[in-house]
């Protein structure tokens, strides 16, 4: 039997085709509304997709540095079971 | 109005009968007291209802206005939510528990004064400790304790406050404070330990997750929203908030990047949502104060959905970590759909309730042209999504296939997700009852077309970024060191370090005592032993002379004296 069809590759190579699509979409159909910005960097071209994706960035690096720094197994405070 | 038409009186009352009752009467006292609750907060009036004298001081017990209204309201709707989702938990202490923990938040929120205030506040660590409690693990009591000590220690900040604040004022009534000196101090120092504020946080992503599978949808709600409600009342546009509030959201974002137990993850995940709104309490225009209630109302919501699906799933699976979960949306598609519902109103996308709430903060910052804070504020919208809105579902119920098979849970638990669902999605699009409920008139219209789309190319940026980089985002067995470090690991081994060192010292004088007794001892047997000086036989012209001696000493103090 197999498995769900959500879990196939044709399924998820669909799903990343549909994902840019969408990603697209939004960036043009900033061209086409109005904008009526608090700053002006909102005028820029797919300023908040840019925004967005590169503070996403940025805060999965700065995890990683934090996680470089604090990760310990998960058992580490086991032995307080007293 | 009289004492019978406090809500929160009704839940504490229902909590007495709760502990007792068994079978269909404890089920229909669950749902109906809430629902009375919800009808008494839904139509408070404003003003004093109740005065009373305390110890020479004049108490309002119990008082309303319109942002005591939204946050009673919100309390009851959540008490019926929790109570429909944990009917089949077995424990009884739990649920009534929870009412007495519910039934003194909205003894808070009704507060006019702030004795009423710290004595809720005090009920509330109790309640709160009781739900921990009824997990009954080694590793929920262990937790509570800390989590008890912690909030006794802020409950003892609010009380040093709170009478130093009557001392200098003369005035008990609970309004808002300026930060001028160390009453005030004190008093924030209190509400920020319970709103989670960094580096006092620890105590939540600690405890909570410990709870039962119902008991941590009851512990996301009051005690953080309280404190939210007590700094919205007592410090708006207190400036030091804002900061406190961004560390907040930052340090949520980061450290449920890095964790890998799903409720520890939404434990993270309330600090910082909770950090939004303090950021917009620190902000204080109508429009953040409005935003900051909104988002709390909300939010209440939509993080209870979020932890009754994670509470589903440990349900069902006896699971947390995401290591050993995944690809559950195949037997359980309810408990997803509705995780899914609530990730996706956590972050704030358009048509769910988190849109219409978190924007009014991040509008504020923008009026106010604290440009670095609203950048900061978009960076954290496009944050929670990452840890939250897509964390969560993506590895709960999709990632790799763990093989685990469990059903969907029981009418009850799906009935209280599908509510919530319901609500998350119902107030994304008709929002204007919810603002209506707010402390000051809004002139806010959220659906413009370019907020909804700068708002999408955020989140969906957001999603690429985390499946182009979810290589770094591989969950391991590891947790992430928090402050809570300090006192459960530094002070531990400081106090382990100073024992052995006094141990030693003591060991080290004792050896030295003893010999020094030994020396004394040898002296006196020289002096007094058998053949001690004074025991040996002396002869009559000895004993002459020596009283010879005593009288020329006599003689000579005489003259000298």
């Amino acid at each position: 039997m197999s498995d769900h069809w959500l879990v196939r590759p044709r399924a998820i190579r669909r799903l990343w085709e549909l994902f840019i699509a969408v990603l697209a979409l939004t960036v043009v159909a900033g061209l086409a509304i109005e904008a009526h910005p608090h700053f002006a960097v909102e005028r820029l071209f797919g300023f908040s997709a840019l925004y967005g994706f590169l503070a996403c960035a940025v805060l999965i690096l700065v995890a990683r540095g934090v996680g470089l720094l604090l990760k310990r197994p998960d058992t580490y405070y086991d032995d307080d079971a007293r | 109005m009289t004492l019978a038409s406090h809500p929160g009186l009704w839940l504490i009352a229902a909590a007495a009968l709760l502990a007792v009752l068994r079978g269909r009467s404890r089920a229909v006292v669950a749902l109906a007291a809430p629902l009375v609750a919800l009808t008494l907060a839904w139509r408070l009036e404003a003003g004093v209802h109740l005065r009373a004298g305390f110890l020479g001081m004049e108490l309002a017990p119990f008082a309303a206005d319109a942002l005591s209204r939204l946050f009673a309201v919100i309390f009851s709707l959540m008490a019926f939510a929790g109570a429909l989702f944990a009917l089949n938990q077995p424990r009884r202490l739990e649920l009534a528990a929870a009412f007495l923990y519910a039934g003194a938040a909205i003894g808070v929120t009704l507060a006019g004064d702030l004795v009423t205030v710290f004595v809720c506040w005090e009920v509330m660590a109790i309640g709160s400790t009781l739900v921990l409690w009824s997990a009954a693990t080694p590793a929920a009591y262990r937790a509570s304790m800390r989590y008890l000590m912690v909030h006794l220690c802020g409950g003892m900040l609010l009380f040093i406050g709170v009478a130093a604040h009557v001392l200098q004022t003369g005035t008990t009534a609970f309004q808002p404070m300026a930060l001028d000196g160390p009453a005030h101090a004190l008093i924030l120092a209190a509400f920020l330990v319970n709103a989670g504020a960094w580096p006092l946080s620890a105590w939540l992503p600690d405890a909570y997750p410990e709870a039962s599978w119902s008991g941590m949808v009851f512990l996301s709600a009051f005690t953080t929203k309280t404190a939210v409600y007590v700094l919205l009342r007592g410090f708006p546009g207190t400036e030091p908030l804002i900061y406190v509030g961004l560390a907040m959201v930052f340090y949520g974002i980061v450290y449920a990047l890095l964790e890998n137990d799903m409720r520890r993850i939404l434990a993270y995940s309330i600090v910082n949502q909770v950090g939004f709104m303090v950021t917009g309490i620190g902000i204080g225009t109508e429009m953040a104060l409005n935003g900051a209630a909104a988002h709390a109302f909300t939010h209440i919501l939509y993080k209870a959905l979020l932890l009754m699906s994670a509470g589903a799933v440990l349900y069902a699976t006896g699971r947390r970590k995401c290591t050993e979960l995944g690809g559950l949306f195949r037997t359980m598609p309810l408990t997803a759909a509705c995780g899914i519902v609530g990730a996706l109103a956590i972050s704030s996308f358009p048509l769910t309730s988190g849109f219409v709430s978190k924007s009014m903060i991040a509008q504020a910052a923008g009026d106010e042209h604290l440009f670095v804070v609203w950048l900061l504020l978009a960076a954290a919208s496009a944050g929670v999504f990452l840890h939250a809105g897509i964390k969560f579902p993506w590895f709960v119920f999709f990632q790799k296939d763990s093989g685990l098979r469990p059903p969907d849970p029981g009418w009850n638990m799906r009935a209280a997700m599908v509510l919530l669902a319901a609500f998350c999605i119902g107030l994304g699009i008709w929002y204007e009852p919810l603002y209506g409920l707010l402390p000051y008139p809004v002139d806010y219209a959220p659906y413009t077309g370019f907020h909804v789309v700068a708002q999408l190319q955020l989140l969906l940026f957001s999603g690429l970024a985390f499946f182009v980089m979810l290589g770094w985002l591989r969950r391991t067995l590891t947790i992430t060191l928090d402050t809570d470090w300090l006192y459960r690991a530094l002070f531990p081994r400081v106090v382990a370090l100073y024992g052995a060192a006094l141990e030693r010292a003591l060991a080290a004088g004792g050896a030295r005592a003893a010999r020094a007794g030994e020396r004394l001892g040898a002296y006196f047997r020289r002096l007094c032993g058998p053949q001690g000086a004074l025991a040996r036989t002396w002869p009559a012209g000895a004993m002459g002379l020596g009283v010879m001696g005593m009288l020329l000493a006599l003689l000579l103090s005489y003259y000298l004296f």
